[in-house]
């Protein structure tokens, strides 16, 4: 297999010590196949075991290692050498507290998802003992590509609007009230909408679709949105312009 | 050092320790909750398993054949009377899973659906494409966020029981965005802190799977059972180890050798099914045990593949074709294609038996109570003996569910007989979680790195303690992880910051592995005989006349530690063949 000496310039930031953060170079032998949460972690294994940064499944499912890698929002462990011939940058998630070197705070992310109500509200609960809510494929289909969020913040630190404004609900805690709009088993949405359909919701999109792009699971949430500002003004529509609110 | 008072305190987050959470705020909205864990709630392990979730659904299905399912599977080393709870209680909770939004496959009439697995009889495992486990995650911990008395304490590292008058009654733990320690006082303790698989070198096992709950109730005193019993999984991709889910051979995904030959009709779980067309219960769906097993037979034969990562056999999916894949299996194809460069549907991928799960754990009994009075433990950090000395594959999803919930129920229980805390004793046994921190912090003297002694761990674990064990192998284990244990007390830390440590952090964990790797050994050492997980090349059949018992492996501080055993629980089903011929024997 084939080896190569990868250079990576990291930023590094301790609170204990720092004032402000600086870029440490490396240079470490790695194989050709590896991605770049491999390349750190031989660092910390063989060059500096100072070095911090969050990790655990290697395999783009529990969201640990988002990072900026040259720039960009990415997983470190599905972000392939091969794709990188020179200097890889790394740097913590923007848009974010740096808590150390490459370990961010979620903490705003984390109070917004709670926000948006993600579970299923009803107004009829059905009793276990009566068996499963019936849910046909089609009606799965509807709201799948919703639930595959794995809350890696990579969307956060792509959108500009939650660069510019923090109290924008933002895009992956949107797509979940999404998720949970679009299953036939719940029925509230309308609780929801106190969040959604605002100016911290919804409306504070202006659909760059950077979101979407940086999705490594593809949720699509630029699409979410759409769906929900189209949604939210035909509520508009049948309150205000016809006759008897619609209903 | 702050102390934080709770009623109950739950160490660990995934999906064991989420739905003791739930429970007990469903069951009880006056209670304090904390849970406590070392990453994010989403972050934990539960999130990478795949295949799916076993309960009892469908008319032809019945909690008899799930039960006989479990127990032969488990080669008779499961408790039966903890089995006939299990498979009872699981599809309640996987109703209980589709209530809160689960996104379980339909069939076309909008029930769930369910697909084959390894080992059981009867089609019953739900399932939510390949994804389940992160499905199964999510979902409980977005049901959680509606209940504000479950206070969450993320990134906490837990690091000590508090044990006073025979009771476990808290915790201390480093919140690891200040590193200041905190001590939780709390009436009841439960343990959800996943398995540690991480003290093997190949393991599809995240990054934080290093037993640090299984080592925190072995040091205050609670034995930990049947820890020689660690599965390898059969189908691992061979150089990350990531796992591709049994439901590859579920969905007919068939696996062969260098020659194209079917090998496992060559090892009891034959004869050969037709390509496409998977039978329960034999040749691809047998258990993980002999899968995995078989493959290393072929490698001694020299029947496997020679590849860049290693000795391989193949796993071919093309006969399933694109829709199916994409449909049933898309993470599967994704793994594939971007780790190794394989495409699924259009050429079979080459895959290894890779370090899964831990069926031995904190010895509990069938409601999740430890010995030790006032710890509870559910999940893969428990031996609640429902898997035996090999578990099925959809087994452990429920496990977690049935067991985290009871742990919930049993906790309640408890806290209403429970008498006052003495604060001051609890205080001073916090103050030595203390001191063992400083002491790290201050030690400069010693001359033992982390990643050197970790290394050496799973080296030795690979070696000697992988699929097929012999006395001498395991007695050169037993020693050496004794003597990286006493190297392990010269270790120094390189970083000295208060703020998230993960030189700290990676110290304790490795401490937490080597605790767990000597329960691994002196059992598997002492247990002569071969069953399930466990097979000696030096003795080769079962053996119930001395071993249909389960190993209790007590810490001793730096000395070696004692075993003891304890019976097996045996209700209605005596020991016999493990059947996987597809009833031609």
């Amino acid at each position: 297999m084939k080896e190569r000496l990868i250079r990576l310039e990291v930023f590094r930031y301790n609170p204990d010590t720092d004032t402000e953060g600086h870029y440490q170079h490396y240079e470490v032998s790695c194989l050709e196949e590896w991605v770049v949460l491999d390349a750190l972690n031989k660092v910390k294994e063989t060059l500096d075991p100072t070095l911090n940064f969050r990790w655990s499944c290697h395999m783009a499912v529990c969201g640990s290692c988002g990072m900026m890698i040259n720039g960009e929002p990415r997983l470190a462990c599905h972000t392939f050498l091969r794709n990188y011939p020179g200097t890889i940058r790394v740097e913590p998630l923007v848009h974010f507290p740096v808590e150390r070197d490459l370990v961010t705070a979620p903490d705003d992310f984390m109070e917004k998802l709670k926000r948006v109500k993600p579970w299923i509200i009803r107004k009829d609960k059905q009793p276990i003992e009566q068996g499963e809510y019936r849910q046909t494929p089609k009606e799965l289909l509807r709201f799948r590509q919703y639930a595959m969020c794995i809350n890696c913040t990579l969307c956060y630190a792509a959108c500009p609007e939650y660069g510019l404004t923090r109290h924008f609900i933002g895009p992956a805690a949107l797509a979940l009230a999404h998720r949970y709009n679009q299953d036939s088993r719940d029925q509230g949405r309308d609780e929801r909408q106190e969040v959604v359909a605002t100016k911290e919701g919804v409306w504070e999109c202006t659909f760059v679709g950077a979101c979407s792009e940086v999705c490594p699971v593809h949720v699509d949430p630029a699409s979410a949105l759409q769906q929900m500002k189209i949604a939210s003004s035909f509520d508009w529509i049948k309150e205000h312009l016809l006759p008897g609110g619609g209903k | 050092m702050e102390t934080i008072q709770t009623d109950v305190a739950i160490i660990g987050a995934g999906g064991a320790g989420l739905r003791a959470a739930i429970a007990l705020a469903e069951t009880d909205p006056k209670l304090r909750i904390a849970l406590i864990s070392k990453v994010y709630p989403m972050r934990s392990h539960t999130c990478a398993a795949e295949g799916g979730a076993a309960g009892v659904i469908k008319p032809d299905d019945s909690f008899d054949i799930h039960f006989d399912d479990t127990v032969g599977g488990g080669d008779w080393l499961s408790d039966q009377d903890c089995v006939e709870y299990f498979v009872h209680e699981a599809p309640k909770e996987l109703l209980q899973l589709e209530h809160w939004g689960c996104p379980w496959n339909r069939e076309p009439d909008g029930s769930v659906a369910v697909r084959p697995f390894g080992g059981m009889k009867k089609k019953r495992t739900w399932f939510a494409a390949d994804k389940s486990g992160f499905h199964i995650l999510h979902t409980l911990f977005q049901t959680s966020l509606q209940f504000d008395s479950i206070k969450r304490y993320d990134e906490y590292f837990a690091l000590d029981l508090l044990v006073d008058a025979g009771r476990c009654q808290g915790l201390t733990a480093m919140d690891m965005r200040s590193g200041q320690l905190r001590q939780f006082h709390a009436r009841a303790v439960i343990i959800a802190g996943g398995g540690a698989g991480r003290m093997f070198p190949f393991t599809t096992n995240g990054a934080i799977k290093t037993g640090d709950g299984m080592a925190m109730a072995y040091r205050a005193g609670a034995p930990l059972k049947d820890m020689e019993f660690v599965q390898y999984h059969p189908t691992g991709l061979p150089n990350t180890g990531s796992l591709l889910t049994e439901a590859c051979r579920g969905e007919g995904g068939i696996l062969v050798n260098k020659h194209g030959r079917r090998y496992l009709q060559d090892y009891g779980m034959g004869p050969e099914t037709p390509v496409g067309q998977p039978q329960l219960k034999t040749m691809e769906l047998g258990p993980r045990d002999r899968v995995s097993q078989a493959y290393w037979h072929e490698l001694q034969k020299g029947n496997t593949v020679t590849t860049p990562w290693g000795e391989c056999v193949l796993l071919d999916m093309r006969h399933l074709g694109t829709k199916k894949i994409n449909e049933r299996l898309p993470l599967v194809r994704e793994l594939a294609e971007s780790y190794l460069g394989v495409d699924i549907v259009k050429d079979p991928v080459p895959i290894r038996p890779v370090v899964h799960y831990m069926m031995g754990g904190i010895s509990t009994n069938t409601q999740a109570a430890t010995p030790l009075p006032g710890l509870f433990a559910a999940g893969e950090c428990a031996c609640v003996s429902l898997n035996g000395a090999n578990r099925l594959g959809s087994n452990s999803l429920v496990e977690l569910l049935v067991f985290g919930r009871r742990a919930a129920l049993s906790a309640i229980e408890h806290i209403e007989k429970t008498p006052a805390a003495n604060t001051a004793a609890l205080e001073a046994c916090a103050d030595q979680t203390q001191q063992r921190i400083r002491a790290l912090f201050s030690r400069t003297a010693g001359t033992e790195s982390v990643a050197g002694l970790r290394k050496e761990m799973m080296t030795t674990m690979e070696e000697h303690a992988g699929i097929y064990r012999t006395e001498a192998g395991l007695q050169a284990a037993v020693a050496r992880i004794h003597e990286l244990r006493e190297r392990y007390r010269r270790v120094v830390l390189t970083d000295r910051t208060n703020v998230y440590n993960t030189d700290l952090f990676q110290t304790l964990e490795l401490g937490s592995m080597l605790d767990c790797a000597e329960a691994v050994t002196v059992g598997a050492l002492a247990r002569k005989e071969s069953r399930g997980a466990h097979q000696r090349l030096d003795f080769p059949e079962r053996d119930d006349k001395n071993f249909l018992r389960h190993t209790m492996v007590y810490h001793q501080g730096a000395d070696a530690p004692r075993i003891d055993y304890l019976d097996v629980v045996i209700t209605r089903s005596q020991p016999g063949i493990r059947d996987y011929s597809g009833g031609h024997q």
